[in-house]
């Protein structure tokens, strides 16, 4: 799930297009924005703290059998929410499954994956080493 | 799952203003359709009224079960109550609680008590009970079928509390009307 909230809807329907069609769906609730509080711990013992709000969007769709699929995602992309919710949906359904793994979650994780190790390497460049400070130790 | 209101915004602004208008003048039936799509075991009114009111921090107590117990869990996002003198809002689709078993409020805080939902059989403007009290300007005749019996004496023991007690809100289909605890209730004689 946390691989298809970030996945651009782009991305998505890029992937969904060789795969068989999903089942119709109904949406339950939104395509909605809204607000959530994000909290922080410092140094991972200390007191939570609020550390500002961000933009959600969230979306419930459902397929005829009755299965639910549930999106919350950051950001205000409502096309990518409803999506998301009914790839969810669709990812509990057996038959679905080991194709739409395949097809579309597999290929956004490594693709997330990978601009996530570039980010990594890109920063990694430009670590400074405090040579005095270590020697001092 | 069923969906709720089609334009969250709009819907709940009709419900909202359907109830606000029911409780200024008690015993006026009011429509409240903007639900096209419910479980069955819900009235639209009664859904509208729900959805309109409670959120997280409002306990729910509701006798409804199944599909329609999981609507309202879904939907409102309000916690839901087993003990029905927890309850901020009450939802009674079959026989109601005993109004004397609900949270009536403080005398320092009357506005904190509970909202009693009730779904009817049948309910009819022009007959059965004498209304008077505030928003009736003489008298207001109010006909509500499925209530128990000894509602009447329950009412009046509710009305004994003021400025404390429990507010109803009569629902059948998409028609509701409210009872607000100042309301006084004569049987038609």
């Amino acid at each position: 799930m946390s691989i298809l909230a970030r996945a651009s809807v782009e991305d998505m329907e890029a992937r969904l297009a060789d795969t068989p069609a999903l089942p119709p769906h109904r949406v339950i609730r939104g395509p909605e924005i809204g607000l959530t509080m994000l909290r922080g711990r410092a140094g991972g013992d200390g007191a939570a703290f609020n550390l500002g709000e961000a933009t959600v969007t969230r979306c419930s769709v459902s397929l005829p059998d009755g299965t639910l699929g549930h999106c919350w995602r950051l950001g205000r992309d409502r096309r990518a929410a409803e999506l998301a919710a009914w790839l969810d949906a669709a990812l509990q359904q057996d038959a679905l499954r080991p194709a739409l793994l395949d097809a579309v979650v597999e290929p956004l994780r490594e693709g997330q994956a990978g601009a996530a190790a570039l980010t990594a390497r890109r920063a990694a460049a430009t670590e400074v080493r405090f040579a005095t400070l270590q020697a001092m130790r | 799952m069923r969906p709720a209101f089609i334009d969250p915004v709009f819907g709940a602004q009709e419900a909202f203003r359907a109830l606000m208008d029911a409780m200024a003048r008690p015993g006026r039936i009011q429509r409240c359709d903007v639900l096209p799509d419910l479980p069955e075991a819900l009235a639209p009114a009664a859904a509208a009224a729900l959805l309109a009111l409670t959120d997280a921090e409002t306990p729910v107590w509701t006798d409804a079960t199944g599909e329609a117990r999981d609507w309202i869990a879904f939907h409102t996002g309000a916690p839901l109550v087993a003990d029905a003198s927890k309850a901020q809002f009450l939802l009674a689709t079959r026989a109601m609680p005993k109004l004397s078993t609900l949270d009536s409020g403080t005398d320092e805080t009357p506005q904190d008590s509970a909202t009693l939902i009730v779904q009817l059989d049948a309910l009819a403007e022009g007959a059965g009970w004498r209304l008077t009290g505030p928003g009736i300007e003489h008298e207001h005749r109010l006909d509500a079928a499925g209530l128990p019996d000894d509602f009447a004496a329950q009412w009046a023991a509710n009305r004994k509390g003021f400025p404390c007690g429990v507010d109803l809100v009569l629902c059948t289909g998409a028609r509701l009307a409210a009872l607000p605890r100042s309301t006084r209730i004569e049987e038609a004689g």
